[in-house]
């Protein structure tokens, strides 16, 4: 059976290879994208529908210190996220066949999508947290290099090296995260870290666990680190659906779940989880509120939804998280492509190049308003139950305490303001007058490989929550889907007045402020950025003038002293004989004097 | 003592002695012969080096083989002493194949003023290099460590840049200012044990010499050695010679003349003087993080590409000293790794800066303007994956040895003051995140962006001859990264056994 996983792991990495140095055909990479994909996914999912634990050690590399185990181990958590992660994969492969393959660069594109899907399947199953780290910081390479994939764009480039550098300040704190719970536990295996953290010091483990947390925080777009995110639209649209949508930020909640004994036995780092998450998800939907890019609107509800699965986590229901973590993978992935076939169409990812687009694309806007509803926490849909879930794990942790309670109070506005955003969004698009477009040449709804991705994650996006079987809180549930139909009918009275301005003109004067997410970006250029390149520009010009002109000095005297001494070395007789003569003077009276 | 595959080691030696020895025998060469005679002598003294490889005992990969122990000078008591264990094996290695690939590399390059000189000036380098990784001998190794200096002088001052002549006597100077100071430092050891046996002195761990002689005997050794890695603030002399040297040049200088200085510290600093290194490692720690992060901020503001690289050797060779310091066999083998690493990455990324210069004629990143992965798709896709991989992304060699120096500057030898490494640890930590920061803005610079209006007056990409020379290096890069315990097996035994752990 591990050989099950190894394959699941290395086939899309054979893919990878193959497509970037086989032959130049588009045919080719495509076939070597989606075939591996494919047999990923099944493989994936025979492991789950096993749900035996599956485990296995390669070798293990001494260090000379702790020692790193090459192995995996599938627990059923690692089961069910592998499942969505190829899936997902999978449908973003077969749906980039038909919307990049007249790209010039389709063979690095798939081989990149490969590349990430290994990375993220090595995340998932991993049994040591080094090993992990390997798979969480190839994901984060191949998210830079498919965020820059229209490279030719200066700010693409720009959004690119943002989203790794970010990440990566993240990932500094996650490494030195590892460094304490593995030597707390003597082992970086995450199974010796789960049994043995009793043993460690409530010091140790709020330590370990807080600087994980920063990683998680990096690659899962929470507060204070998301700011790379709704950058990282620049990329192609089905990128945004699997890696910032669906799979890689999703890594940050599953490896807190994956610990989570580990978290759980540390309350202050729970709490600080906490207050992120709420920070996060009602500043993100907020944000999503006035964003004209519809692209940047599913970014920031990203933020926020995965800010719900954080405050989850929180209030200590790992199930809940994981559960949300699903469903918003399946209907996250599903609005981003429908969002791709909208833009494949109107050629603008700007919703007031849009309008009216339901009579002319039927399928997608079915297709697209399941999505909307799963995000909205609609019944029937997926979404409904899983946000159920998460806001009665946070509502029964609000009898906890006062901070508790205000996250709670946050995550119910949350849910508000997400009403009001996706029916803003759902009416922009789809409804009001047809917008004029220039590019007149896609007529349709788009390829069979685009719409055909698209319908059948519609279907675990709307069902996926029957899959599990508990019922809804009934508490929870009507207050829930009543404050979303009450932001959801603020925004429709407004819009119905006038169905050709933004319903987001409702916020006045907090418009701006909301679209600029709050002005974290200037604060941190200022704060941050500005200062390193100042402090660069410095080191430069010190090295030039301190350290090396140092060296340069020292080269000078030694020039002026052998100067100093040449003037004896004149070749002039005189001088030599009343040199002689002068010392000669000075001995005899030297020796007189002291004799 | 001396086994009978001892002549491996010599035939290291010997290949390039004879072939720069017959380069004087050959009557008027052509261009071509002398191309094709660098590559067969080079390939030559590669196959000893492989041969030395295959026939290593990795079970005993601590054990001192392949030794030689001949006398040298009597009189004196200096020994012709030779071997190779876990620590030196993948240098001379690496050496041997980087010197072959220089050579592969000249087979392509454009006309070479001064061809025969510069044949012979590689052979006689290599002799220096290998021998300084050979060596068991204090006083051998000093000689050898020397050797190196004069062929890269003249490699700098001839075949270089248009400021090559104050480049080179800056190098010059400069390291053998360090070379005085390295060379008091082991007669010192050698003034109080009698002995210049490297083996002997370092299985005494430092019994017999006072601490404070040990200390003294540290500073000025590693100084000598400090000059060369090279550490913060020693280091000026190095930008200048890697801008101005030709592409072979800067390969092995960064290749395999900075390894000199470090491969000096687990050879000979730490073994032979224990407690001088236990008093000096919250120093060279110190000066590590300091080069590393220093050496970072200056590359973000670079304009030159080949000087980019090089001040990022400062960085990367402050990781390599953070690992020495933490005197832990993690932090050792760390040390050790990332020279490796270190070695091939930086040299494929000189071989591309090299190729830059020679199709556009200028490294400066404003004047390169943007592009280039559109006009060179290959060379820039090479770029990318070589700054990926020195900016210490996991799953590639330079990931390894960074973040085993962390580790070790975690939970540093016992005495050590723990606080303090941990403040390392957080600035090296800092320090990879500058290192990821100049790293991509150089390619956002370069390869991104719409072509600029320099237009290269040589629009091929990659050549033959270029992918020959790079993709070993390529491959090891992708197999050490993937697969780390190809080389920590080998240095682990070794590094136990020299910290006296096992």
């Amino acid at each position: 059976m591990i050989v099950v996983a190894a394959l699941a792991v290395l086939l899309p990495f054979l893919g990878a290879v193959g497509g970037l140095l086989g032959p130049r055909s588009v045919r080719w990479a495509a076939w070597v994208a989606v075939v591996p994909a494919a047999v990923s996914a099944v493989l994936a999912a025979w492991l789950a529908i096993g749900r035996a634990r599956v485990s296995g050690t390669l070798t293990l590399i001494e260090t000379g210190s702790l020692p790193i185990s090459v192995g995996l181990d599938v627990t059923e958590l690692s089961a069910l996220t592998g499942v969505l992660a190829t899936v997902v994969a999978l449908a973003v492969q077969v749906y980039s066949v038909g919307y990049m393959r007249y790209e010039r660069r389709y063979r690095s594109y798939s081989a990149f999508i490969s590349l990430f899907t290994s990375a993220m399947l090595l995340v998932v199953y991993a049994a040591d947290l080094i090993v992990l780290y390997v798979g969480w910081e190839i994901m984060g390479l191949c998210s830079y290099l498919l965020i820059g994939h229209w490279w030719e764009d200066r700010a693409n480039s720009r959004a690119a090296v943002k989203a790794f550098l970010v990440t990566r300040l993240g990932d500094v704190g996650f490494l030195f995260g590892i460094f304490v719970l593995g030597f707390g536990a003597g082992s970086f295996r995450i199974d010796d870290i789960i049994t043995r953290f009793p043993e460690m010091s409530p010091a140790t483990l709020t330590v370990g666990t807080l600087l994980l947390l920063a990683g998680v925080a990096g690659k899962s777009a929470q507060a204070p680190l998301h700011t790379w995110l709704p950058d990282a639209m620049a990329g192609p649209t089905p990128i945004s659906a699997l890696i910032h949508a669906a799979t890689m930020v999703a890594a940050g909640i599953f490896v807190v779940a994956r610990l989570f004994p580990v978290f759980a036995a540390a309350p202050g780092t729970l709490t600080v989880l906490g207050a992120m998450a709420a920070l996060g998800m009602l500043g993100a939907a907020l944000a999503a509120l006035a964003q004209d890019d519809l692209k940047r609107v599913l970014a920031y509800s990203t933020i926020s939804q995965l800010a719900i699965m954080a405050g989850a986590l929180a209030a200590r229901d790992a199930d809940a998280a994981i559960f949300h973590l699903l469903t918003h993978g399946a209907f996250k992935a599903l609005l981003f492509l429908c969002a791709g076939l909208v833009i494949h169409r109107v050629a603008t990812n700007l919703m007031s190049g849009m309008g009216g687009l339901r009579r002319v694309m039927p399928i997608t806007f079915a297709t697209m308003t399941v999505g909307f509803a799963a995000l909205m926490g609609l019944p029937p849909a997926s979404g409904f139950f899983s946000k159920d879930a998460a806001l009665a794990a946070m509502g029964e942790a609000a009898r906890g305490g006062v901070l508790n309670t205000i996250f709670y109070g946050t995550a119910l506005l949350t849910v508000a303001v997400t009403g009001a955003y996706a029916t803003r969004a759902w009416l922009r698009t789809f409804f009001g007058p047809p917008a004029v477009t220039a590019d007149d040449h896609h007529t349709g709804e788009g390829p069979a490989t685009m719409l055909w991705p698209v319908v059948v994650l519609a279907v675990p996006a709307l069902l996926l929550g029957f899959a599990v079987l508990t019922p809804p809180h009934l508490g929870t549930a009507v207050l829930s889907v009543a404050l979303s139909l009450l932001g959801a009918g603020v925004v429709y009275a407004v819009w119905r007045r006038d169905r050709v301005r933004d319903p987001a003109r409702l916020l006045g004067p907090l418009r701006v402020p909301f679209e600029r997410a709050f002005y974290v970006d200037t604060v941190y250029s200022t704060l941050f950025v500005r200062p390193v390149w100042a402090l660069a520009r410095l080191v430069v010009r010190t090295d030039d003038t301190v350290v090396d002109g140092a060296v340069r000095g020292s080269g000078r005297t030694a020039q002026g002293m052998s100067g100093l001494l040449r003037f004896a070395q004149n070749g002039n007789a005189q001088v030599y004989v009343s040199g002689l003569l002068a010392g000669l003077l000075v001995i005899v009276i030297g020796a007189v004097v002291l004799g | 003592m001396t086994t009978w595959t001892g002549w491996l080691t010599v035939a290291l030696l010997v290949i390039p002695t004879l072939g720069a020895a017959g380069l004087f025998v050959l009557h008027k060469p052509t261009e071509s012969a002398l191309k094709a005679y660098g590559v067969i002598v080079s390939g030559a003294a590669l196959l000893p080096a492989a041969a030395l490889a295959l026939t290593f005992d990795y079970g005993d990969a601590a054990a001192i083989q392949h030794e030689l122990n001949a006398p040298w000078i009597p009189g004196l008591d200096l020994r012709f002493h030779l071997g190779v264990d876990g620590i030196s094996l993948p240098l001379v290695v690496l050496t041997a194949l980087l010197t072959f690939l220089c050579f592969v590399y000249l087979l392509g390059a454009r006309a070479v003023g001064r061809r025969r000189e510069l044949v012979f000036a590689l052979l006689v380098l290599d002799i220096g290099m290998i021998g300084t990784f050979l060596a068991l001998d204090l006083l051998l190794f000093f000689v050898f460590f020397e050797v190196v200096l004069i062929p890269m002088y003249f490699v700098i001052a001839i075949w270089g840049g248009p400021r090559r002549r104050a480049a080179a006597v800056k190098f010059i100077l400069y390291t053998l200012l360090g070379s005085v100071v390295l060379l008091l430092g082991l007669l010192l050891i050698w003034s109080q044990t009698g002995t210049l046996d490297i083996v002997a002195l370092a299985g005494a761990h430092g019994a017999g010499l006072p601490r404070g002689v040990q200390i003294v005997a540290f500073i000025a050794v590693g100084v000598g050695l400090a000059v060369k890695t090279p550490m913060w603030p020693l280091h000026t002399w190095l930008p200048d010679a890697h801008t101005e040297a030709p592409t072979v040049g800067s390969v092995l200088l960064a290749g395999v003349l900075l390894k000199m200085g470090t491969y000096g510290f687990a050879r000979i600093a730490i073994p032979v003087l224990p407690d001088g290194a236990h008093a000096v490692a919250p120093w060279l720690g110190a000066f590590a993080v300091v080069g590393i992060v220093y050496g970072a901020l200056a590359c973000l503001a670079q304009r030159d590409l080949k000087r980019m690289i090089a001040y990022s050797s400062v960085g990367h060779m402050g990781f390599v000293l953070l690992g020495f310091a933490t005197l832990t066999p993690v932090g050792i083998n760390a040390a050790l790794f990332g020279n490796i690493a270190h070695g091939l990455i930086t040299g494929l990324l000189f071989f591309l800066a090299g190729a830059i210069k020679d199709r556009y004629g200028t490294a400066d990143m404003s004047a390169l303007g943007g592009g280039m992965l559109g006009r060179l798709p290959y060379l820039g896709s090479l770029l990318t994956f070589a700054c990926i991989a020195s900016l210490g992304l996991p799953g590639l060699a330079g990931f390894w040895g960074e973040m085993l120096a962390l580790l070790g500057a975690f939970q540093p030898a016992p005495g050590l003051s723990r606080p303090l490494f941990l403040v390392f640890m957080a600035v090296g930590g800092l320090g990879t995140l500058l290192t990821a920061a100049y790293f991509l803005v150089m390619l956002s610079r370069v390869t991104h962006g719409s072509p600029g209006p320099l237009v290269p007056t040589d629009g091929t990409d990659v050549r033959k001859y270029e992918y020959s020379a790079w993709v070993p290096l390529v491959l090891l890069i992708l197999l050490f990264g993937l697969w780390p315990k190809a080389l920590l097996s080998i240095t682990d035994p070794a590094v136990q056994t020299l910290l006296g752990a096992r």
